[in-house]
């Protein structure tokens, strides 16, 4: 962490330790890409595993301001720690530069923080829904979506070529 | 969403589809072969879980695949937001149902982590029991399954006999079979039963044996070594890259273990080695999954061996349940009691990032308190899920075949993955 202050002063927001002795620091979102490059690449650090992301709603925290924060963990094998990197969007423009063309790992998370809180990250090449279907309506992860929110189930939708089996109409 | 496959048109004369009968001599010619898309699941047998694979074919070779994962999804982060957090540990039983102490002991260490709790070294010794029987009896599975879908019968039924004797040996530990419960923020919820370890050390020399003659029947046979070996590959800078842990990143090469690497509980206590394969193959990995359950049992052994006695919860009724006689005969303990049956434990604010060596890989537990009783954020990092994401880079352009080695081998979880 203290190479990445060194090289990029003007990325890092805020650094912390956490209670368990965990660093934590926070990029601006725009600087994420170049820290998160010169994590993996420098001999030095070899961050290479990419461990897992996960976003944050913020809403009824006493510091809700912007409302979400994506959470990125990232491990050396080489150093043998975690790296903990935050990143803060607003509701209006929730938005980060994506990191899969540098960690292929990135991928299906960057898809599950799309699901689940609707942060869309920029140049990911298939940014779909991951658990939920493509009809489904909101974010669930959103701290204003209801516990107990229900949606209408959807329509069969129509496939080209199928077949289907004996007892059937033969056609959906 | 619009189906991402296309047909491409059939080109020419095609006698599947075609009504009229082909020319005479064209059907001994040549076996006719054509892209096609076929799903694979939601609930297949060879998937481990419920997931759908969208694999589009030429002959048997794949040209792509997608995997569709949710079918099982049932909320876990939004559960657990919503309830105490000891009521969470219910939900992190049935992640992966095959090593249910495992994840519920990795979600209490990220809690105590969170509180800053050192919990009483029998504690610690039980859970290091308790898990390490766990990965026994899920590597079980997940081989014999393997063996099974490979077509070997025999070589499942000795996994599942071991499993058995092992699963008989929790339930008299915890009450339960699969979804166990077990732990306690602070401790776990019982002591070990009378003549309980000596039931163990005979189980587990049993499970050796019968582990033998799974080894006498896979390791060699010319079916599964055919259909394993050099089958589903990657390499040990892709495996890192897709963000792989455990057996699976093991068989690439990489001696990673976050049981040697952050050593918790009372893991460095232990002599065991780190199961390596060299190739990344899934013959590799079923030889480290092998190797494990022999580790397995020698940590298991060696627990038993110098288990200390004392207390098996932390004696602080802001956190654990006080005992049965000060609930029933003092004030404080009725009070302590419904506070913590009503409030749930108040963990100071905070966040933590804390992991663990479960059978499958590192899980890992990112936690936001806000100091109201209940988990403000809950996020689980599943082993199984950057597995399955590098499925479609290992299988693309092999054959159908291999799918199901590959797929046997990465032990996908669906309770897991999709949480």
């Amino acid at each position: 962490m203290d190479r990445v202050s060194a090289h990029f002063p003007e990325a890092v927001v805020e650094r912390y330790v956490d209670r368990a002795g965990g660093a934590w620091a926070v990029i601006h979102a725009d600087s994420l890409p170049k820290v998160a490059t010169l994590l993996k690449n420098d001999p030095e650090l070899e961050f290479k595993l990419f461990g897992s992301m996960d976003g944050v709603d913020r809403l009824h925290l006493a510091e809700n301001d912007p409302r979400f924060e994506v959470v990125y963990i990232l491990y050396s094998l080489k150093r043998n720690e975690h790296v903990r990197l935050k990143v803060r969007v607003s509701e209006a423009q929730p938005v980060i530069p994506s990191l899969t063309p540098l960690y292929r790992g990135a991928n299906w998370w960057e898809r599950l923080v799309w699901d689940f809180y609707g942060i869309r990250f920029d140049g990911h090449p298939d940014l779909r829904r991951i658990l939920l279907y493509e009809e489904f309506q909101g974010h669930p992860l959103r701290k204003d979506y209801a516990l107990r929110d229900r949606q209408p189930l959807i329509p069969e939708r129509p496939i080209k070529d199928i077949f289907r089996g004996p007892g059937t109409s033969g056609h959906s | 969403m619009a189906d991402s496959h296309t047909m491409p048109e059939a080109k020419g004369h095609n006698p599947d589809t075609d009504g009229s009968l082909p020319p005479e001599g064209e059907l001994e010619s040549h076996l006719q072969a054509k892209h096609m898309v076929i799903n694979m699941g939601p609930s297949h047998p060879a998937t481990h879980g419920t997931v759908r694979l969208k694999v589009e074919l030429d002959g048997e070779t794949i040209v792509k695949i997608d995997p569709e994962i949710g079918f099982l999804h049932r909320g876990f982060q939004k559960s657990c937001e919503n309830v105490t957090w000891t009521q969470c540990l219910p939900y992190t039983d049935r992640l992966n149902y095959l090593s249910a102490m495992m994840n519920n002991f990795g979600f209490l260490n990220a809690v105590e982590k969170l509180i800053g709790l050192e919990i009483p070294e029998r504690a610690q010794y039980i859970r290091v029991i308790g898990s390490e029987l766990h990965r026994l009896t899920d590597h079980l599975t997940c081989v014999g399954a393997t063996g099974l879908e490979m077509g070997g019968f025999a070589p499942f039924l000795y996994g599942m006999e071991a499993r058995e004797l092992i699963q008989d040996r929790v339930t008299e530990l915890t009450g339960a079979r699969l979804t166990t419960s077990f732990g306690r923020v602070g401790g776990i919820n019982r002591d070990l039963p009378d003549g309980w370890a000596d039931k163990v050390r005979k189980t587990l020399t049993r499970t050796e044996e019968l582990l033998a003659e799974m080894d006498g029947l896979l390791t060699r046979n010319r079916i599964f070594v055919d259909r394993t070996k050099g089958t589903g590959v990657i390499s040990a800078d892709d495996a890192i890259d897709f963000g792989w842990t455990g057996p699976a990143l093991r068989a690439s090469g990489v001696a990673h273990d976050l049981r040697k690497a952050h050593p918790y509980w009372v893991y460095e206590r232990f002599d065991f080695d780190i199961a390596v394969g060299e190739h990344g193959d899934n013959y590799d990995r079923y030889l480290v999954r092998m190797e494990e359950m022999r580790q397995s049992i020698r940590i298991i052994r060696q627990a038993l061996d110098t288990i200390p006695a004392g207390p098996i919860i932390v004696d602080d009724w802001r956190i654990a349940l006080p005992p049965k006689p000060e609930v029933y005969g003092t004030i404080e303990g009725v009070m302590a009691h419904f506070k913590l049956v009503m409030e749930g434990i108040q963990v100071p604010p905070g966040e933590i990032y804390d992991a663990t060596e479960a059978s499958n890989g590192e899980l890992g537990w990112y936690l936001v308190s806000d100091g109201r009783g209940r988990p403000y954020k809950v996020h689980v990092r599943a082993p199984g899920f950057p597995v399955l994401a590098a499925v479609p880079h290992i299988i693309e352009g092999k054959m159908l075949a291999d799918l199901i080695p590959t797929f046997d081998t990465i032990n996908m979880i669906g309770g897991e993955v999709e949480q």
